[in-house]
């Protein structure tokens, strides 16, 4: 049952939106006066973070860690952005670079976006539609780890794929700069293209910058800071960018503090000492297991929990014995006790038993839970009964199986619950934890014959098709490669189509494609090629000084908007 | 004529003691310094015990604790003293946050707690020590037998045979050993070993005692060969050789007993050596694999529990310095009693 507004006519209608617009204004207003207010009485200080270790390079076309993505949300800017606020708001695209989203041309292929005068990069020079296309061009030419899977689709790129050197996406992005627009032409209309033009991948340089990896050298910005220095193996400093003037408070708002230290090297165990004494602002790890009933009752004011769109999975080998038969794939489902899991990771506060792929409250996700001992919309406790009896079926009992994890607490934790199981339901299991530098990389490449794997996704921007196109289309499995996100080695035409189908229906109706990205994700989960165990949360552990803690649930804790004094 | 020595040990005012106690070879004059020390027979009581134990493990964890210390058993329940209670008990102040396995109860059930996965630490200790110690005496075994042969070898072939040898333990011994373990451990356990129709897998018992064998070979072989070369010059050696008795001869029946003292007494060091090796490579997830257990695996386990539960890293590792400090009294006792010369003053 729907509201019905039959009752307003043409003319209250009409005063009721200029109450309303007038009420907008006001608000924005007096935004903006608390804002300034906020920021006269805490800007300035230096606010110290922490990590166990850094995360590559600081190259924002080729990192792809969420620790950096945090950082370079103050420090660059795309066309487009993902807005700077917390909650979902933070899934909201706003103009950043750009004055205005523009709206699609030619059936849905083509976008004029005008540049906004005045941006100015950490090095002085202001941004122009020519550094526009030089970035879009050197995505190409550093051959990010995304740039076939989110920029192919734009004119030229596959030529651009084939030889970066001579990358000039000619026909695809085209820069005027007398008139102070860029033109992006694709070969197809895509729903997801500004969510694509969002992420730091997408990020506006200018056009000196190097054509290489940056490495530890810092590329300058648009962003409220920049990048000083980087040493991998001691600190990253973020200080103001001298040329910043704050022009679009949604996509790159003025921060408070005058400086940000970001220090690696620190255990998990020192960085939550060092908060607790004040000498440390934040930690990006998790607080270890042990420290978490402490901190979670002594310093409760200081920790904060915030939902993620993530999931942590065991994918199976769909090519390799014993997964390659359905039936120990959904054992293997009905099996796990997720509570258990979930008390792995340090409680029902922190994470919440799934069996699905896409996460709760996310586009797509449809409450409903098949692998349970009485399936419903969610997870209730396993069916060891049914398990067994499913792995009697199939014949493989007595197999030897290997788990691989990661080797930290958690993910070996985990791996080592799953090989239990295994052992339970028959099997001769062992597990094996490598190196967190290399697990996700090996457990990817089919020559390592990897039977069944701890793994996590976390999303790249808000859409269905990052968890089950990215995690399981036929295009995603690479036999022999160290880049095969599918690492299931799982592919079913039918579901491809119905996901190609979903892709095509978002650009007309977002409903009709969430109603089949559910369909999608029932289908997978119908043959189990993986075993989501799973949702987390995020655990922020910040020190008792640090002042407007804001979680976007896009891009996570908003450096820039907290306060140190 | 009469022999002066006869006449005095059938002199019947000796007493009868003296006069019945037999000549006694180097071994029985061993024991009897072994067993006349306290210390000696403290390490030896200790280490005795710590073995049983060990293998008592299937016993304890079947009838003692009643769990089977390999499966996870995270939403179980005991009952202490008439109540039941939780094995991964949940936080329940503040914000609820984090869970915590349950502590050493001090009864036959998780007498010292469970580790994060809900098993019983006590039953895995003892698992783990049968482990530890069948990894220490096989791969003592192992570096004793290649040390002996190569530092023999070495030290009486000479010539050729010696540079050739000593050059291998050189380029050896040039490896920090942890590293070289480190490094073995990391290639063989992600890989296993085929060695025509024989594999031996990444997570067996195999590779950690092959590869601490063979990574202490060089600090065995190195003294062996020295003591080698003293005996080759010796005055017995020579005059073996002067009267013409094969080489052969000469290495089982001069020089391999006189080795072998010297061998016995680094049983008990190794295999103090070895234990922590092993225990340190499986603290670094490169030794004993899981579901396998060593106390080098508790101690990583109870690394992350070392806040709320250390009895889950304390216990193996009180357990590891009785085994260890036992073996090296052990080793310093069996020097004194077989190589008097080497004692300290």
């Amino acid at each position: 049952m729907g509201l019905n507004f039959s009752f307003l006519t043409r003319k209250t209608g009409q005063l009721l939106a200029g109450v309303l617009l007038a009420q907008t204004a006001l608000c924005s207003a007096a935004l903006a006066e608390d804002r300034a207010e906020l920021m006269a009485k805490h800007r300035g200080g230096t606010m110290t973070l922490a990590a166990v270790s850094a995360a590559g390079t600081i190259d924002p076309m080729i990192n792809y860690t969420a620790q950096f993505w945090q950082i370079y949300q103050m420090t660059y800017d795309g066309l487009v952005k993902f807005k700077q606020a917390g909650g979902t708001d933070g899934f909201e695209i706003v103009p950043a670079i750009a004055e205005a989203i523009p709206q699609a041309e030619n059936d849905g292929k083509t976008y004029v976006f005008k540049i906004r005068k005045g941006i100015m990069f950490s090095n002085g020079k202001e941004v122009t539609p020519s550094d526009v296309l030089a970035s879009f061009q050197r995505i190409f030419k550093v051959k990010g780890p995304t740039t076939g899977s989110f920029y192919g689709g734009i004119v030229g790129a596959d030529k651009c794929i084939e030889t970066a050197e001579t990358c000039t996406l000619e026909g695809g992005v085209i820069a005027d700069d007398a008139a102070g627009t860029v033109t992006i032409n694709l070969t197809a209309p895509d729903a997801e293209f500004f969510s694509k033009l969002a992420v730091p991948h997408a990020s506006i340089l200018p056009a000196d910058a190097p054509l290489a990896d940056a490495g530890t050298t810092p590329i300058p910005g648009t962003g409220a800071y920049f990048f000083e220095s980087y040493n991998p193996n001691e600190q990253l400093v973020m200080k103001r960018n001298p040329h910043f003037k704050e022009w679009s408070v949604d996509a790159q708002p003025d921060g408070f503090a005058d400086e940000v230290i970001y220090k690696f090297g620190l255990t998990e165990e020192a960085a939550i000492n060092a908060i607790i004494n004040g000498q440390l602002d934040w930690l990006y790890d998790t607080p270890p297991a042990d420290r978490l009933p402490e901190i979670g009752s002594k310093y409760a004011s200081q920790i904060k929990i915030d939902p993620l769109a993530a999931l942590w999975y065991a994918p199976m080998n769909t090519n390799l014995a014993p997964f390659n038969d359905v039936r120990v794939r959904q054992a293997v489902n009905y099996a796990l006790d997720r509570d258990s899991l979930v008390g792995l990771f340090g409680g029902e506060v922190l994470a919440q038993p799934t069996c699905q792929i896409l996460p709760p409250d996310f586009p797509g996700h449809v409450d409903d839970c098949i692998y349970t001992k009485e399936p419903g919309p969610t997870w209730a406790e396993p069916d060891m009964e049914k398990a067994m009896q499913l792995v009697e079926e199939s014949g493989t009992k007595g197999q030897k199986v290997t788990v691989i994890a990661e080797d930290n607490a958690v993910a070996r934790g985990i791996g080592t619950y799953i090989q239990s199981v295994l052992s339970e339901l028959g099997y001769d299991a062992s597990m094996k934890a490598v190196s967190p530098n290399i697990q996700f990389t090996y457990i990817q490449n089919t020559n390592n014959n990897v039977q069944i794997s701890i793994s996590q996704w976390y999303m790249d921007y808000p859409a269905a098709s990052n968890f089950l196109n990215v995690l399981l289309s036929c295009a995603s499995f690479t036999p022999g490669s160290d880049s095969s996100v599918n690492m299931s080695g799982y592919c079913n035409k039918d579901l491809d189509a119905t996901m190609k189908d979903a892709m095509t229906l978002a650009l007309t109706d977002q409903n009709a494609a969430n109603a089949k990205w559910a369909e999608a994700d029932k289908g997978f989960m119908e043959q189990a090629p993986m075993a989501p165990l799973f949702t987390p949360k995020s655990v922020n552990f910040t020190s008792a000084r640090l002042g407007n803690y804001l979680f976007n649930k896009q891009n996570r804790w908003i450096i820039s908007q907290s306060w140190v004094q | 004529m009469t022999d002066a020595s006869n006449t005095v040990l059938n002199d019947p005012a000796l007493p009868t003691a003296v006069a019945a106690r037999p000549a006694s070879g180097p071994w029985q004059r061993s024991w009897r310094i072994l067993k006349r020390d306290r210390a000696t027979l403290l390490a030896a009581a200790v280490l005795i015990l710590i073995i049983l134990s060990s293998l008592a493990a299937p016993f304890y964890a079947r009838y003692v604790s009643g769990t089977d210390p390999f499966r996870s058993n995270l939403s179980a329940r005991i009952t202490i003293d008439g109540k039941r209670t939780k094995v991964m008990q949940a936080s329940t102040e503040g914000l609820g946050l984090g869970v915590t396995p349950i502590g050493p109860t001090w009864s036959a059930q998780y007498m010292l707690g469970a580790d994060t996965q809900g098993r019983d630490v006590a039953a895995r200790l003892l698992y783990g020590g049968r482990n530890s110690l069948l990894i220490a005496a096989s791969s003592t075994a192992i570096c004793l037998f290649f040390a002996a042969v190569v530092g023999i070898s070495a030290g009486f072939f000479g010539g050729v045979v010696d540079k050739v040898l000593s050059r291998i333990l050189d380029i050896l011994w040039a490896f920090p050993v942890y590293l070289l373990a480190i490094s073995l451990s990391i290639v063989f356990i992600s890989q296993g070993i085929v060695i025509g129709p024989v594999e031996i897998t990444g997570d067996s018992l195999l590779l950690p005692i092959f590869i601490i064998g063979i990574i202490y070979v060089p600090y065995v072989a190195r003294p062996v060969r020295g003591r080698v070369l003293s005996l080759k010059e010796s005055e017995f050696v020579l005059a073996a050789r002067g009267l013409g008795i094969p080489a052969w001869r000469i290495l089982v029946y001069d020089i391999l007993p006189n080795v072998s003292t010297m061998l016995i007494v680094f049983v008990p060091l190794m295999m103090g050596l070895n234990i922590i090796t092993e225990s340190s490579l499986s603290f670094l997830s490169i030794g004993v694999q899981a579901p396998d257990a060593s106390w080098g695996t508790i101690i990583q386990d109870g690394q992350t529990l070392l806040y709320t539960r250390p009895a889950v890293a304390l216990a193996p590792g009180i357990a590891i310095v009785l085994t260890v400090l036992s073996l090296n009294v052990l080793g310093d006792s069996l020097r004194d009693a077989l190589d008097p010369r080497t004692k300290l003053v």
